[in-house]
């Protein structure tokens, strides 16, 4: 195992074992200086045995948390350690090393962001989702966009790579389910910076995605109503270190 | 109000109150959660003996027959306690997903120490 590396790679991973060992590896070739932490979302095949096989360090969850709770999992372990930086990672092969140091030089251009996004939308890239996905993710976009004063063409994307004060709030406080459009709006509110840069995507190296098809509906319904009790939610506290938020009050 | 369905009102409140009262007393039940049943009970046997106050709670908002408006408080009362319930288990899922991180995180450094302690115990055996 590599020693000293300030940056992490975070790969959630839900039963994957048939592409985690590839994705560990590949990391491991492509972007060297980045650490690989494999988040074992309760699986019940092999996945985190493979990965530990294949180089990764791994965090076992006792059960499935979904991914929202597996990739604060990551930044919990980021924080924890001391990593500068921090990348999230599909678990399925979708995103390669290439991209990933894409991504930090971007952040090294310019050290004032706080969270530089994978965006599958901003180029024309031959990159087609299902109909019905696109139509969510864009609506999305236009919400959010609207919201935060910003361009974002690609909420949905779960491709990013965060500094450490993006690290310390989402270790904090990070959406349970689904959680990469209100993590948008969480940078909007705790004033951080974000980008975006274009990414090619890969095809899937096997596994579902974490938004079946079926799902999309619910998905669609969750968001929206996250998205819009935002809106009038209390302004959450800009400085970390301060009471944790979500469901700590107790009664009514 | 009618006599039976006052007493069958009194009987069912105060069997309400007992049956929790005794399932805290027997630990089964947190006084925390016990609270708003505890109040509910009683909220509903007082006006179930106090019929005056109920006929003038019915008046008040315009129900004719006052056993259907100790139902309807009833109910509001059962909608309180769920809502109260849904806010306990969203909290409980907050803290078990933060007791699953740390617990993940403990074993990961845990089993990351004895290995680098074996290889620095093997490499000590080499020299």
């Amino acid at each position: 195992m590599r020693r000293g590396n300030t940056n992490l790679a975070v790969v959630p991973a839900y039963n994957e074992s048939a592409t985690v060992a590839n994705v560990v590896r590949e990391l491991n070739a492509t972007a060297p200086d980045f650490d690989v932490l494999v988040i074992d979302d309760g699986s019940t095949d092999a996945t985190a045995q493979l990965a530990r096989a294949a180089g990764a360090r791994v965090l076992r969850l006792p059960f499935n948390l979904g991914i929202g709770g597996a990739v604060q999992a990551g930044f919990a372990f980021a924080l924890e350690n001391g990593y500068e930086r921090m990348v999230q990672v599909d678990g399925d092969g979708q995103h390669v090393g290439d991209e990933i140091v894409a991504l930090r030089d971007v952040m090294d251009g310019d050290p004032r962001l706080d969270m530089v996004c994978g965006s599958r939308f901003l180029t024309d890239n031959g990159y087609l989702a299902p109909i019905s996905r696109r139509t969510g993710i864009h609506i999305f976009a236009f919400l959010l966009s609207r919201i935060v004063g910003q361009r974002i063409t690609d909420p949905t994307s779960g491709f990013r790579l965060y500094n450490r004060r993006a690290i310390a709030l989402f270790a904090r406080d990070y959406p349970h389910d689904y959680p990469e459009v209100e993590a948008v709006l969480m940078v909007h509110h705790h004033q951080l910076r974000m980008r975006e840069v274009p990414v090619k995507m890969l095809e899937r190296g096997g596994g579902v995605s974490s938004i079946r098809s079926g799902k999309s509906a619910y998905y669609m319904v969750k968001v929206l109503l996250a998205i819009f009790v935002g809106l009038v939610r209390r302004r959450p506290v800009v400085e970390p270190g301060d009471a944790s938020p979500v469901t700590a009050g107790q009664g009514i | 109000m009618e006599l039976r369905i006052q007493i069958v009102s009194i009987v069912a409140a105060l069997g309400l109150f007992l049956l929790v009262f005794e399932l805290v007393r027997r630990r089964r039940l947190l006084e925390r959660y016990a609270l708003l049943w505890l109040f509910s009970a009683l909220a509903l046997l007082g006006l179930a003996v106090w019929r005056d106050l109920l006929e003038e709670v019915a008046t008040t908002i315009g129900i004719y027959s006052p056993p259907n408006a100790l139902f309807l408080i009833a109910f509001g009362f059962v909608l309180v306690l769920l809502l109260h319930f849904s806010l306990a288990v969203s909290r409980l899922t907050d803290q078990t997903k933060v007791l699953a991180q740390r617990v993940a995180m403990l074993e990961e450094r845990q089993d990351h120490d004895a290995a680098t302690e074996e290889r620095d115990v093997l490499e000590h055996a080499r020299d």
